[in-house]
């Protein structure tokens, strides 16, 4: 049986879960309490766990994520909101100086049990401040789990998986997936945080994509299937620590490559995972691997030139097909 | 004006904990100059009142979270001088398996916090552990030490206003001792009274005398009793001086020989010696078997630190996660820590 | 009191490897207390006061002011009255640090650095860094003729052909010399698909050095998988059926049969094969390749015969111009082929060639056969057993003699319509064996 229901209300009904399941979870950041959060993910929670577990943060982020730090030291299993990737940027010493180094430093006893949440990615309008992707920044740092749930199952069962684990999980949920509606499946369960998983098999090319760009390429994987190009779409779904086996695995049986970026395609994790496909399978490669990134540009506002920035279906096509050498 | 002495057993502790700290530094400077320390090295010989009046006063599970400068802190705390002497070393022996090196002296037993390097980034952290503390225990303290140069960071005020605002059970220490490594702090700060400023956040603050460690263990107990009644949390300034360069490799450039004799002549445990000596708490062979038994000590530290063994290069990257990724380049297991 | 000790240039910092007195504040036989400042050393970053860790009395200055000299070397000896000293670090200090230091090939930039742990790996272990990933098991064995490094008369690397990775090693484990081909892949790299439509032929002189010998069975196994699974990924076949009334067939070849010896004689299978041959020349659709995203028509009928090998695998070599044989030829011709095949003399050509291939398993007793196509050909035709079976003819039913054909077509180069009027050309060619 199967249930169809938004990405929003499963990261709600996940949060709401983890909230029941656990007294040492709390929700802490700016406006997750009356005003529900950014994006209404924990909308009401706080009238059910009380202010002091549904936790509104000034706005502070470099003091409420090291707090989320601290608190995950101290025993707690803090989720930290943070309005967007950019935004994050404010608490990126606390992320990568701190939660990613203390178990290191301190030879193996200090483990960071903290979640911490962002909206990541463009599509709105809204700049070149609150739109951009930056998961590769975190992806980048040993230390950190970095993913990025693509559908609405996902969304549900990610968190308990992320807060199961012992280590700091960032998590990033492209802004325009909130509002996407998908069937949830029944009874579903924790999600393996190390796996790929494969969205769409194929056997001609594989699309590597992730977060915003799932539906893009499965998009597109469609408009091949009816040009007889069989594609097989990889949802990367944790940017660090990359599943190397499940891409190149495909990589393997398909001998072509394209990977789905929305972020800047220098120095990001398309380069990555470029680089890898090429170290791992060259010789079984019959085309260059493949990129659709974003232009590299700051994001602009006008729609046109935003979506003109993004990577878009057709671009996606044209990539497999070039690789496809049609 | 001097606070009065307490107990004899207390000042005597305080005074042996001092040269402790100062006999372990001045070794550390020596090894460093043998090239058996490296990488960074900061001293905090003349500063030995703070670390000690503050840290001799918190109960065993009191976490403290500290700067690089915090090899005092760490050791009145009660970890054993060998293993802060062979971290000093790099050996699989120190408090943090090696890894850390003198700037990030961590200890689980002792709820020590590190050793955080940078200015500043550790005070949220000190805050979220008070917040844990408050959400799940209701009576530990965490306190918070840092350098005045911290209170031009950001996230000194982040974390002041949210301590204040969550009412968090932290005890925030200023060890003020004039210089941001060679930056005076006339030249760093628009308001010089630092508790003036701390006060804007709407919590309890003053200033001690950091010389004095039985002012600063006053201050401390007052804070305490303080934190513990819940009313949240506090800001000490202690008014210091480091007699040595800010590390090592320092030319002292910034401050006048006389500025540094001055301070000398203040030097918390000559002055607290004579104060012992003259009001009986301890005579001068009491003196010399407190300075016998540190450096006794600290030989057998070294000698510690000495056999310890280094890491083998096969173990490089475990520590960086504590579950062990099954996809993409592994990192054995680690083998040691809690859960 | 113990020996006199070395007072040696201390590192005051990571970046110092070394730094000269200046002055010195103390001369032989003054005595000093630990923590004295007996001397001033200039480094880079300044002047910096250098102090004593001992009590005792200077014995001798060994360096003067003014001598630079690396961190480590003995400035002076010390009788000392304090105790004994630290052994000093063994790669320190004294030596410089290229003696002891652990092998590394870039100057030492900084003082000497500290004792190396004693399973000291060479630098280049390769677990020394987990993120490092062997490029593949491949290795760096060279790859197809044209793959090698050749180099020309003046040393520089002579033009190398352009092909994918993929390509480069499949005409390596094929034995095909990739300057033979030409690429259809952007720029005129050639690309796995190239190579699909050749099969393997004898290697070129290039003998495989290092290489492991393949068991040729294992090798023709995997050739047929490359090719098969490359076909069922890009081609989009679609399949249609037809029964073939053999009645006339089987009469006319009774007859042509009659006169001859049993080792000469002609079998269905050789009609069969006429007619498809003239089919596809009436039908020049199906005959030929798909290549460059788009069809082009065979050079000729080259039909290509699936022959079963007796070691295992398969090979369907060309019978040239089969639409031009006269049956009796055309037997010749295929018992000559099954017969080479069968023994490894076949001619590259042979291999090469085939413009469309006709699969036949009737003799295995198959009904139907749905075939794959040879990439890049467009179109198979399988033929099934000749069996005697219920008929319909003229409102009776009645026993004939039928085979069921198939066509399996690239869906790219041709539509079902046009597929189904090439099998019924078969099919109508067939009823009139004479004319054939």
């Amino acid at each position: 049986m199967t249930d169809t229901i938004t990405y929003r209300d499963a990261l709600h009904d996940a949060h709401r879960e983890a909230l029941e399941a656990d007294d040492r979870v709390l929700v802490m950041g700016e406006d997750v309490a009356d005003y529900g959060g950014t994006y209404a993910v924990t909308k009401g929670l706080h009238e059910e766990f009380g202010r002091a577990r549904v936790r509104n943060t000034p706005l502070s982020e470099s003091g409420f994520v090291g707090a989320g730090i601290g608190a995950a030291l101290g025993g707690l299993r803090p989720i930290v909101e943070v309005m967007t990737v950019n935004f994050s940027l404010l608490a990126l010493d606390q992320i990568v100086n701190t939660a990613a180094t203390y178990l290191h430093m301190s030879g193996g006893q200090f483990n960071v049990p903290v979640v911490i949440r962002m909206a990541t990615g463009a599509g709105r309008q809204l700049a070149a401040q609150h739109s951009h992707s930056l998961e590769a920044w975190y992806a980048h740092v040993p230390g950190l789990r970095v993913v990025a749930p693509a559908t609405v199952t996902d969304a549900r069962w990610m968190l308990a998986s992320a807060l199961d684990d012992p280590d700091p999980v960032i998590m990033f949920e492209h802004a325009a997936l909130y509002a996407s509606k998908g069937e949830l499946s029944d009874g579903g369960g924790p999600v393996d945080l190390d796996r790929a998983a494969i969205r769409r098999p194929g056997s001609d090319i594989t699309i590597c994509a992730w977060g915003g760009t799932l539906s893009k390429a499965l998009e597109a994987a469609e408009e091949l299937g009816s040009d007889g190009i069989e594609a097989e779409v990889i949802d990367l779904r944790t940017l660090r620590p990359l599943d190397d086996a499940t891409i190149v695995q495909s990589v393997m049986r398909t001998n072509r490559a394209v990977v789905v970026d929305e972020g800047w395609r220098s120095v990001g994790l398309s380069a990555e995972i470029s680089a890898r496909i090429t170290e791992q399978c060259f010789y079984h490669l019959d085309a260059p691997v493949g990129r659709v990134c974003s232009a590299e540009v700051p994001i602009p506002y006008p729609s046109h030139l935003e979506q003109a920035a993004l990577p878009q279906v057709p671009a996606v096509v044209a990539a497999a097909k070039a690789a496809m050498n049609r | 004006m001097t606070a009065a002495l307490p107990a004899i057993e207390t000042t005597v502790r305080l005074l042996g904990d001092m040269i402790r700290i100062r006999v372990m530094e001045e070794r550390c400077a020596e090894l460093y100059q043998q090239t058996k320390i490296r990488g960074f090295l900061h001293l905090a010989i003349g500063e030995e009142a703070v670390s000690t009046g503050v840290v001799s006063r918190l109960q065993p599970d009191d976490a403290v979270v500290a700067t690089y400068r915090e090899h005092g802190h760490a050791l009145v705390k009660g970890i054993d001088a060998a293993r802060i002497m062979a971290e000093m070393y790099g050996k699989v022996e120190g408090c943090s398996g090696g890894r850390g090196g003198s700037m990030h002296l961590f200890d689980a037993d002792h709820r020590f916090y590190g050793g955080n390097a940078i200015v500043g980034g550790h005070l949220p952290l000190a805050v979220g552990l008070g917040l844990a503390d408050d959400m799940l225990d209701g009576h530990r303290a965490t306190a918070c030490f840092f350098g005045e140069g911290a209170m031009a960071e950001g996230e000194f005020h982040e974390a002041m206003n949210l301590a204040a605002l969550w009412d968090t059970p932290t005890l925030f220490v200023c060890e003020n001792n004039l210089y941001a490594m060679g930056t005076s702090l006339e030249s760093s700060e628009s308001e010089t009274n630092l508790a003036v400023k701390a006060a804007a956040y709407n919590l309890p603050a003053w200033s001690v005398d950091g010389m004095d460690v039985v002012a600063v263990a006053e201050a401390t107990d007052r804070a305490l009793t303080s934190i513990r009644g819940g009313g949240g949390p506090v800001f000490l300034e202690a008014k210091t001086y480091r007699f040595r360069a800010h590390s090592m490799f320092d030319p002292d450039l910034y401050r006048s020989k006389d500025e540094i004799e001055r301070w000398k002549e203040r030097d918390p445990i000559v002055t607290f010696t004579d104060r012992l000596i003259e009001a009986g708490h301890i005579d001068a062979e009491g003196i010399e078997q407190l300075w016998a038994g540190a450096r006794a000590e600290m030989d057998d530290a070294v000698a510690f630190a000495e056999a310890g063994t280094w890491e083998p290069v096969e173990r490089l990257t475990t520590n960086v996660y504590r579950r062990t990724p099954s996809s993409g380049h592994p990192a054995p297991e680690t083998e040691r820590g809690q859960v | 009191m113990s020996d006199p000790i070395e007072f040696v240039m201390p590192s005051l910092g990571a970046d110092m490897d070394e730094g000269t007195i200046t002055e010195w504040m103390v001369g032989p036989g003054d005595a000093v207390e630990r923590g004295d400042i007996v001397a001033i050393v200039e480094t880079d970053k300044a002047d910096i006061d250098i102090e004593v860790w001992h009590s005792g009395r200077v014995a001798e200055i060994l360096v003067p002011p003014g001598r630079l000299v690396p961190v480590g070397t003995p400035l002076a000896m010390l009788d000392v009255t304090d105790g004994e000293a630290i052994p000093p670090a063994p790669v320190a200090a004294a030596a410089p640090a290229e003696a002891t230091a652990p092998a590394t090939t870039s100057p030492p930039p900084a003082p000497p650095p500290p004792a190396p742990p004693p399973p000291a790996p060479p630098p280049s272990a390769p677990d020394m860094v987990a993120i490092t990933s062997p490029p593949t098991r491949h290795g760096p064995t060279s790859y197809g003729a044209g793959d090698s490094p050749a180099t020309g008369d003046d040393g520089a690397p002579a033009s190398r052909i352009a092909a994918s990775p993929l390509a480069r090693r499949l005409a390596g484990e094929r034995g095909i010399d990739l300057s033979t081909l030409s690429g259809s892949g952007p720029d005129g790299a050639i690309t796995a698909q190239d190579l699909a439509a050749v099969s393997a032929r004898p290697r070129p002189v290039q003998p495989e050095p290092d290489r492991p010998k393949r068991d040729p069975a294992e090798r023709m196994r995997r050739a047929i998988a490359d090719l098969m699974a490359r076909s069922k990924r890009e081609i989009p076949h679609y399949y249609l059926a037809a029964d073939i009334d053999l009645e006339a067939a089987s009469i006319w070849l009774e007859a042509a049969n009659a006169e001859r010896p049993v080792k000469d004689r002609i079998l269905p299978a050789a009609v069969l094969l006429k007619a498809v041959a003239l089919a596809a020349a009436e039908h020049p659709n199906f005959n030929g390749f798909w290549l460059d995203g788009r069809f082009q028509p065979g050079d000729g009928v080259h039909l290509g015969v699936a022959v079963s090998l007796r070691g295992g695998g398969l090979v369907a070599p060309a019978l040239h111009d089969a639409d031009q044989l006269s049956i009796p030829d055309l037997m010749v011709g295929l018992r000559d082929v099954v017969a080479r095949a069968r023994s490894g003399r076949l001619r590259g050509s042979e291999m090469s060639d085939p413009t469309l291939t006709v699969s036949n398993l009737g003799d295995r007793g198959v009904e139907v056969v749905n075939g794959v196509i040879y990439p890049p050909q467009v179109s198979l035709v399988g033929l099934g057993r000749i069996s005697t079976r219920p008929a319909v003819v003229d409102g009776e039913i009645v026993a004939r003699r039928l085979v069921t054909a198939t066509l399996a077509a690239d869906h790219r180069a041709t539509d079902g319509q046009l597929g189904a009027r090439f099998l019924n050309t078969i099919a109508k060619l067939v009823q009139e064996p004479e004319k054939l």
